[in-house]
């Protein structure tokens, strides 16, 4: 705020028109375009909530659409825990400006003054009611192809009555009774497709005799380019069953490019890279006798291991190209997409339709490119692309693998008097459109030795990507953090929840433990010592109470417990966890406690969902995961081979939220991830004395870390 | 190839016209228009594709059309409908039991296929049950609560 303008939110400063966000044309419907997108997280209904707030309405009267290039603003990628700070404010902005129109409109058909109103679920009405005039009634008069403009300020926190309460998502009758999804949508005449990936990253197809396949019951047509192949059927399973004949007609070429399994990381720090300082404090304690530790971290590749395989479908209709897709760039997608077309933006078309949970970026946004490419072999028709199984899982971009090296002394008095940490890997964001290089999958098989674009990070300030969290929340009198972002990509990477910030704050809070333990500090009283933000404080205190921590308290050789905090990017939310874990052959995670504090809570039930999937989730890569790959091929392509956590190994989870309706609200997805594998981590040491600092914690890393 | 067969779905006898190998989760999907079962992995590892034959949770990606002559599959629209909800679904919106909620129908499946044997199943048994389904987004907590509240076992009116 400034001289009472309201300082419009970013994604509506770039989309100002407030026609495009929200309509009345339905009588006792409030329509919403927001520009995010549902991927599971609950945000539609979340950013339902917040323009129910504004407008006075009741949470029954909204309807959302899903994002269309058509017809809502271009927000960006729904990603990086943004959502409700960025979406969620620009709507928030819209109806408070909404509202002020129709207020005034109001009050200007009834006579009245703007002051003697009050809107009762959208009408706005004399305090007895007997006077009074509904949005509906008033749209015609209220023109909103107008630009927002800050004049109207949202409401102050003390007048909520609908953010802050646990409303029910909008999405899940839909997904309790069958078909919410774009792999359920059927179109008219639609037919079936499937791709043939190259066995390999730099793998060439070499021979294809197609003609026999193309004999087999309702193929259509079988599409080449270069390496890019696919087949069209009329029936699913006939689309499939060429699929797997073509895949054992081609003759490919493939190269050994990979680093052996045992190597990767000794590979990453081989690497030529672009070596970034991202903090260099130096302000030296009066020398005292310390002691000196180093140690290194390491997490593998992760994959999103989306449950339902990427789709997407496709219709060439004349000059226009409709395509569906559960890309969270929805935008970014329609404009990469024409450029590898070498056609207008304006001829194609993106829809939203909601997929599986991603985590991040996985193969929707390749396979949207796949059936473009394969409906323009079948104009007027709709063509469905779904990817196998094996194809998501060799294909989709995975999280980097990474390595953080950290060397710090600690004073006798249990300070930290210094901190030098290195970390090495690819930088994390390979989505479309951010390089001039093609962005999608397919158009890097249409000619040999296409080079692959290298994922950017964003800077610091926004959140990073590989040095998300790298510098740590604590105040330490030398601190000098160095990123090595290398500059080869052997296996394809990209976004995967929570970025960098998984295997930064792992090694940050394994270290803090070992050094507090070094200097005979409880492992939560060093923490606290090293901060000074009154909310990081709240929560860590929080999870030791519930939790009934005891200082330096001690495992039992099989079961221990371990603390761990983070505040996610350093400018987001702040969690504290602790881990009870209990150890026979494998590290077994019984019970998770979490204090999370993300600011203003908009629906507390939704919130606690997200922490419950970040814990879970987190715990499952901790323990279990990583993609197994030889020095050609990646080689875990089904669950067995990448198996996550089931029911059984889930933990019971104890969890707290602080609110602060006096805060900006802030994204909750991702940022007990770090935390809990630290927790896990510390808790192993608790129980056992033995540190694995290797992901995941597999009784063979266990085994490891024993002999050692 | 193509072969007649005929079997009930959801209580309809459905004829069906197609090779007898066909994964029945095709048919329900494209054939019947039933898409609550999902194509998750189509190599029977994650249940999402689960579906009720003669009261037995199978995996319809690899049920082979032939093995559904003359018996009686249930998918989720047998159990429950938007407008006439089951025991199960209404306590999985009242616990909110979803996140990107792909494997719901799946688990749903899984989960009557308990409580039909066992009315009345103990968390350690539900956890038993699900273990065949996979969930991603960690919604594992909200689907054994739900289980428990379909089955009366939770007192509580407002979700955890």
């Amino acid at each position: 705020m400034s001289n009472g303008i309201t300082t419009l939110p970013p994604t509506l400063k770039a989309n100002l028109l407030i026609g495009r966000w929200i309509d009345f044309s339905s009588n006792g419907v409030v329509t919403l375009r927001p520009g995010k997108v549902e991927i599971g997280q609950g945000i539609v209904s979340a950013i339902a909530q917040i323009a129910v707030e504004e407008l006075d309405i009741r949470y029954e009267r909204v309807r959302t659409l899903r994002v269309d290039t058509t017809i809502s603003p271009n927000e960006g990628s729904t990603s990086g825990s943004r959502s409700v700070q960025e979406g969620g404010e620009s709507m928030r902005q819209v109806c408070a400006e909404v509202r002020a129109l129709f207020l005034q409109a109001a009050a200007s058909k009834l006579g009245l003054d703007i002051d003697s109103l009050q809107i009762i679920d959208g009408r706005f009405q004399t305090a007895d009611g007997s006077v009074g005039v509904t949005y509906w009634e008033l749209a015609q008069t209220v023109d909103l192809q107008v630009q927002a403009n800050g004049h109207a300020r949202p409401k102050s926190v003390s007048t909520f009555h609908t953010v802050g309460r646990s409303l029910p998502r909008l999405d899940i009758l839909a997904k309790v009774t069958g078909g919410a999804f774009i792999q359920d949508i059927e179109l008219p005449g639609m037919l079936h497709a499937r791709v043939v990936r190259p066995p390999s990253f730099k793998a060439w197809l070499l021979e294809l005799d197609d003609a026999p396949i193309r004999q087999m019951p309702g193929v259509c047509d079988v599409v080449r380019r270069g390496s890019f192949l696919g087949v069209i059927a009329l029936r699913e399973e006939q689309a499939i069953n060429a699929m797997e004949a073509l895949a054992k007609a081609c003759v490919w070429k493939e190269q050994p490019t990979l680093p052996t399994p045992e190597a990767v990381h000794s590979y990453l720090c081989a690497q030529k890279s672009e070596d970034e300082l991202l903090c260099d404090i130096s302000t030296p304690l009066i020398e005292s006798e310390s002691l000196e530790l180093q140690a290194t971290f390491t997490r593998p590749y992760l994959a999103h291991a989306s449950i339902g395989p990427s789709c997407a479908l496709a219709w060439s209709k004349g000059t226009q190209l409709e395509i569906w897709s559960h890309s969270q760039s929805i935008y970014a997608l329609r404009d990469e997409i024409a450029k590898l077309l070498d056609r207008s933006p304006d001829t194609v078309v993106i829809r939203h339709a909601e997929g599986s949970g991603c985590y991040g970026h996985n193969g929707a946004d390749d396979a949207a490119f796949d059936a473009a490419l394969l409906a323009l072999a079948a104009p007027g028709r709709p063509v469905r692309v779904q990817w196998m199984r094996d194809d998501e899982f060799a294909w989709e971009p995975l999280g980097p693998a990474m390595v953080v090296k950290l060397n710090a002394k600690v004073t006798r008095e249990g300070r930290v008097a210094s901190w030098h940490e290195e970390i090495w890997g690819n930088r994390h964001i390979g989505r479309a459109g951010r390089f001039p290089g093609p962005g999608l999958l397919a158009a890097w098989h249409f000619e040999p030795d296409t080079p692959v674009p290298l994922p950017a990070d964003m800077p610091l300030s926004m959140g990073g990507g590989s040095q998300r969290n790298a510098v740590p929340y604590y105040d330490f009198a030398v601190k000098h953090v160095v990123n090595h972002a290398i500059q080869a990509m052997p296996i394809r990477v990209s976004a995967l929840r929570a970025l960098g910030a998984y295997i930064n704050v792992f090694a940050i809070e394994m270290f803090m433990d070992e050094m507090a333990i070094a200097a005979g500090v409880d492992p939560i009283a060093f923490r606290l010592r090293h901060l000074s933000d009154a909310r990081a404080i709240g929560v860590i205190q929080t999870v030791a109470r519930m939790a009934n921590w005891q200082p330096s308290e001690q495992g039992n050789g099989s079961q221990g417990r371990g603390f761990a905090f983070a505040r996610y990017k350093n400018i987001g939310n702040y969690a504290a966890v602790i881990a009870e874990v209990s150890i026979d052959h494998a590290v077994r995670v019984t019970r998770i406690y979490a204090a999370v504090d993300c600011g203003c809570i908009v629906n507390p039930d939704g919130v606690l969902n997200q922490i419950q999937g970040g814990l879970i989730q987190a715990t499952s890569w901790a323990l279990k995961e990583q993609v197994k790959h030889d020095t050609t091929r990646i080689t875990s392509r089904d669950w067995e081979d990448y198996p996550i956590l089931t029911f059984s190994e889930v933990p019971e989870l104890k969890i707290e939220l602080i609110n602060q309706p006096q805060e900006e609200s802030l994204g909750v997805g991702e940022g007990v991830t770090g935390p809990i594998a630290a927790a896990i981590g510390n808790a192993v040491f608790n129980a056992m004395g033995i540190r694995v600092r290797d992901l995941p914690l597999t009784p063979e890393r266990l085994m490891t870390a024993m002999n050692d | 190839m193509t072969q007649q067969l005929s079997f009930r779905v959801n209580g309809e006898i459905q004829d069906i016209s197609a090779p007898a190998n066909t994964p029945l989760l095709y048919v329900l999907r494209n054939d019947l228009q039933l898409k609550a079962a999902k194509f998750g992995c189509g190599l029977g590892q994650c249940g999402a594709c689960s579906v009720l034959m003669d009261g037995r949770r199978t995996l319809s990606c690899e049920t082979p059309l032939w093995a559904c002559e003359g018996k009686s599959i249930t998918t989720l629209e047998g159990l429950g409908t938007a407008d006439h909800l089951n025991v199960l679904q209404k306590a999985f919106i009242f616990e909110q039991a979803a996140q990107c909620g792909y494997c719901v129908p799946g688990i749903l499946i899984s989960a009557q296929a308990l409580i039909d044997q066992n009315p009345k199943p103990s968390e350690a048994e539900i956890c038993a049950a699900l273990d065949a389904n996979l969930c991603r987004c960690g919604t594992h907590v909200r689907f054994v609560r739900a289980v428990l509240r379909a089955t009366g076992q939770l007192t509580e009116t407002a979700p955890v």
